[in-house]
């Protein structure tokens, strides 16, 4: 597998040098896509990263577990959404912090929850939604998703933690 | 989009007043934990990169714009899937297909699937979650978003 990733992100890198030199259109849209994208994840990554080492040596098991962990009851729902909300750039960023999260102690559906949530309620985001498609539109789309969201959470939590289900990190 | 650096930086800096030694060990974690997925990220940024190609915003126009609105919202949930795009380009997308006379439910399945359910972010979310969780975790976010989409629909009037 790991053979296979390289193997694959050489021969793009080569198709993308040769579109370059020889001017192939479509591979140089691609090489373009691509640097553009990085961008965007240069821009949040280092941040993101930095934010979750601090977070890692600075807050306590007891204090997530607390709030987060199995005796949080609904409270721990109502800080995945507010983490959630202040979260920056996507998915992408979620997953790790939903990693950091897990070792701290919170819950498997508090964070399929959170994860979730970062998708949908990111506050500049909503923000940015409302202005383009109209406050009825977010409005909608927020009171119908959420609920659905802590339910099917619930319900994953629960019946992954049966499993004993954990996060890992790469492989 | 510039407040994270301002926070990130004035963390940092709070941190490092207290503690050197923990504001080091945070640093190394982040350096750590960056290294570990950054391959995943490189083969997401490598399939973003060639979907986008084949999949450009000008073709989700024409396909958003169909006549059948049931279908479209079936295509907007989709290419919402499959595509990633940042939110400052989406919006302002879905904001013109609006005005073009695409109904309000085919951008809820499109926007909301976007944001939810990431078929290109699988190499990033299966490092994390496992492959087993990402795809129940993505059927799920594709269900609720189809929900979200016909809950639009009914309250923009559009269903019947």
């Amino acid at each position: 597998m790991k053979h296979g990733k390289t193997v694959m992100i050489c021969g793009y890198c080569a198709f993308l040098l040769a579109s370059f030199l020889l001017g192939f259109e479509p591979g140089v849209k691609i090489g373009r896509n691509f640097i553009s994208f990085s961008i965007a994840m240069i821009e949040v990554l280092p941040c993101a990263f930095v934010l979750i080492g601090l977070f890692e040596v600075w807050v306590k098991k007891e204090t997530v577990e607390k709030h987060l962990g199995t005796e949080s009851g609904l409270r721990g729902y109502l800080w995945s959404v507010l983490l959630a909300g202040t979260t920056v750039g996507g998915l992408y960023v979620a997953f790790p912090v939903a990693y950091s999260l897990h070792r701290k102690g919170a819950r498997l559906s508090v964070i399929f929850s959170y994860i979730a949530a970062s998708a949908i309620c990111r506050v500049p985001m909503t923000i940015f939604e409302a202005s383009f498609l109209g406050v009825k539109f977010t409005v909608i789309r927020l009171v119908v998703s959420l609920p659905l969201v802590f339910v099917s959470s619930m319900l994953l939590g629960s019946f992954l933690e049966k499993k004993r289900y954990h996060l890992t990190e790469g492989k | 989009m510039y407040y994270i650096y301002i926070a990130t930086g004035a963390a940092l800096l709070l941190s490092f007043v207290v503690s050197r030694e923990k504001t080091f060990q945070a640093l190394r974690i982040a350096y750590r934990r960056l290294a570990k997925i950054l391959p995943a990220f490189l083969v997401m940024l490598v399939l973003v990169s060639i979907v986008l190609f084949l999949v450009p915003e000008s073709l989700i126009s024409t396909y958003l714009g169909g006549n059948n609105r049931y279908v479209g919202v079936l295509i907007g949930a989709v290419l919402g899937s499959v595509v990633l795009m940042p939110g400052f380009i989406a919006y302002p997308l879905c904001g013109i297909l609006l005005q073009k006379g695409v109904a309000y439910m085919v951008l809820s399945a499109f926007s909301t699937t976007l944001m939810m359910v990431g078929v290109l972010t699988y190499p990033v979310e299966k490092a994390y979650l496992g492959t087993k969780v990402t795809v129940i975790r993505n059927l799920i976010s594709f269900a609720i978003a189809l929900l979200v989409a016909l809950a639009t629909g009914l309250f923009f009037g559009e269903v019947f």
